[in-house]
């Protein structure tokens, strides 16, 4: 086992003083969420690209635990312990450490506890002033502790989400384009299968569809698919019900009459993921193209219009920003803005910072209705290396 | 412990220890255990460069990794399971043609909508809305399934650890779906699971293996290189 890198304990402190300093000055109460959590919450909501580097064990009366991972669910927890109806507006920040397995132990590059410095804005009704406001405070904290020379990617995924609601494709296809939005490998997988032949002429399924299943009438659907399983002795195990496996057998029959994407469609969206660039200008091209193809955005590119006009209140230099449309595909639990504050680097390195509106993880952690939320993380030691690294 | 000798591990128990006892004995290099009947340290009659240790199938794996014996016995699963990155920590010298299991993902038999590993990542991204959690894979294999599911971009499970009765888990409601070894089937047809056309991780057998982290002398090496030509002129 190697040992953990040496860092700068006492840089790393003043930083983190000066942070939370900022933070407090901005309104945001200092919170301390625990470090251990219930391996649960994280493991249901959190991203298979944490999921899988997360620490998580069992204690002696057999509670499965977890090292926090990340700092945003635990802190909506705190949120949620004081405010358990969600009605009360919070502004928080932390300055603690979390927990990610490396491979091969970390090292300097890819630490295994690492100290993030965060906010969160729960509850804030002005949408786009919450995420500027936000935006606008984690680009002024790179910059408070001497971050120079970087720039800040913005991305959108409620106008992708708008874009893929416009057009002209089954709403089955829909969902599951927006269900695997965050892998684009995977992404353009289904793309290149709705377009070829989205016939999926499955084993068992196909069978059972062959044998007359009504497509037209979901509840005899069930009701034939449940009389399959008794003629064969299929026990209706587990978990999902006969209503969901039936659901998706009437979707694959649908497929296989439904015909391909087109050409046009695939080209549209390749087309809308490619877009990058300066914000106003990206907007334009997004306007352009959506328009031409018939589609009515104006109700998402204007929330995205007015994002930008906020921004430019706060201390954002808009020529350092970029807008990019696919931004924001791995970041599992974000729902809307997304932003992230980037110097040149190799692999995640150069990622000091980053952030988003999550609206709908309050609502899985307990909280009777969708909370809106914006929160942002700065990687504190990749902070303070880049900043030394540009003193040196 | 003498430093100077090769360190073999053999299985302890069960088929894996009868048939690996055979495979010696017929290449000439029949196997004694020193001391109590039950113990667990043996020797080759005729080589005292060897130095024999039986311990379990899993356990071999583990040392072989870990580098505390040169050489070992014991499945494939068990070796591809071991490593964090596969078996880069150990060498495959010989599969041995006993031991044969498929390491495969199955599924309950009334999911008729579900034949292949594409299928699960849909029906994940439906389940996690209506039910509010993950797919939960039971397995004993953590690494192989962790690897397996993410080269075939399926995200949306979480990982149930099983270290028995895999199949049971269910019928009984605490798991989806099971990542499970299985040589004919008749368990898991017993069980109501159906293995997806796409669903075989591994092909594994008994493998005569090497750990690349062990301190190896000249003389560990030669010990090796003779057992291995033995056990190749034998086989042949």
């Amino acid at each position: 086992m190697s040992a953990e890198p040496v860092v700068s304990f006492e840089a790393l402190q003043a930083q983190a003083n000066a942070l939370t300093k900022l933070f407090q000055g901005r309104g945001y109460e200092l919170v301390a969420p625990a470090f251990l959590q219930p391996a649960d919450l994280f493991l249901d909501r959190m991203g298979e690209s944490i999921r899988g580097r997360t620490y998580v064990f069992t204690d002696l009366d057999g509670e499965e635990l977890c090292l926090r991972p990340d700092v945003t669910l635990p802190a909506c927890r705190v949120y949620l312990a004081r405010n358990p109806l969600g009605d009360k507006e919070a502004r928080l920040c932390y300055n603690g450490p979390v927990f990610r397995y490396q491979p091969g132990g970390g090292d300097a590059a890819r630490p295994r506890e690492f100290r993030q410095a965060g906010i969160e804005y729960i509850g804030g009704a002005d949408r786009e002033r919450s995420e500027a406001e936000v935006t606008g405070l984690a680009v002024e904290a790179v910059r408070s502790a001497g971050l120079r020379d970087f720039k800040l990617r913005i991305g959108d995924l409620g106008l992708f989400k708008a874009f893929i609601g416009a057009l002209d494709i089954p709403g089955r296809w829909r969902l599951r384009l927006h269900n695997v939005f965050w892998r684009p490998s995977v992404f353009r997988d289904l793309l290149r299968k709705l377009a070829a032949s989205p016939a999926d002429p499955a084993g068992p399924a196909g069978a059972i569809l062959l044998a007359g299943l009504d497509l037209e009438d979901t509840g005899s659907a069930e009701a034939q698919v449940c009389a399959h399983l008794e003629r064969e002795g299929i026990p209706p195990d587990g978990v999902r019900t006969l209503r969901e496996i039936t659901a998706r057998l009437l979707d694959l029959a649908a497929d296989a009459r439904q015909p391909p994407l087109p050409r046009g469609t695939v080209n549209l969206i390749e087309s809308y993921l490619s877009i990058s660039g300066p914000p106003l200008e990206s907007l334009a091209r997004i306007a352009d193209l959506t328009g031409a193809a018939g589609l009515d955005l104006g109700t998402p590119l204007g929330i995205a219009h007015t994002r930008l006009d906020r921004l430019g209140e706060f201390e954002v230099d808009m020529a350092n920003v970029t807008f990019s449309a696919e931004f924001g595909r791995d970041l599992e639990y974000y729902t809307g803005h997304v932003f992230q504050i980037e110097i040149p680097g190799p692999g995640r390195a150069g990622q000091i910072a980053g952030g988003g509106r999550y609206d709908d993880l309050l609502k899985s952690l307990g909280a009777p209705k969708e909370i809106p939320a914006v929160g942002s993380a700065i990687h504190t030691e990749r902070l303070l290396s880049a900043v030394q690294g540009g003193a040196s | 412990m003498n430093d100077n000798l090769l360190r073999l591990a053999l299985p302890s128990k069960g088929r894996l220890m009868e048939r690996a006892g055979e495979l010696f004995a017929n290449a000439g290099m029949p196997i004694r255990k020193i001391g109590h009947e039950r113990g667990y340290r043996g020797e080759i009659t005729g080589r005292p460069g060897v130095e024999i240790a039986f311990l379990s199938a899993a356990e071999i794996a583990r040392q072989l990794n870990l580098g505390r014996v040169h050489a070992g016995i014991t499945g494939e699963d068990l070796i591809a399971e071991s490593g964090r990155d596969g078996a880069t920590r150990i060498e495959l010298v010989r599969p041995l043609g006993f031991g044969r299991a498929d390491v495969v993902v199955a599924v309950p038999e009334c999911w008729l909508d579900v034949s292949k590993m594409g299928d699960l990542e849909e029906v994940a991204a439906v389940f996690f809305r209506e039910h509010g959690r993950r797919l939960r894979v039971a397995t004993k294999y953590l690494n192989l399934t962790r690897r397996f599911f993410s080269q075939k971009g399926v995200t949306g499970y979480r990982i149930v650890e099983s270290l028995g009765a895999t199949e049971g888990t269910v019928a009984a409601g605490t798991a989806e779906i099971i990542v499970d070894i299985t040589s004919t089937g008749t368990t898991l047809k017993a069980n109501h699971l159906r293995v997806l056309d796409d669903g075989l991780i591994l092909k594994s057998q008994a493998m005569l293996a090497r750990s690349k982290t062990a301190p190896w002398s000249k003389g560990n090496q030669a010990e090796m290189d003779e057992i291995v030509s033995r056990l190749e002129t034998a086989g042949r």
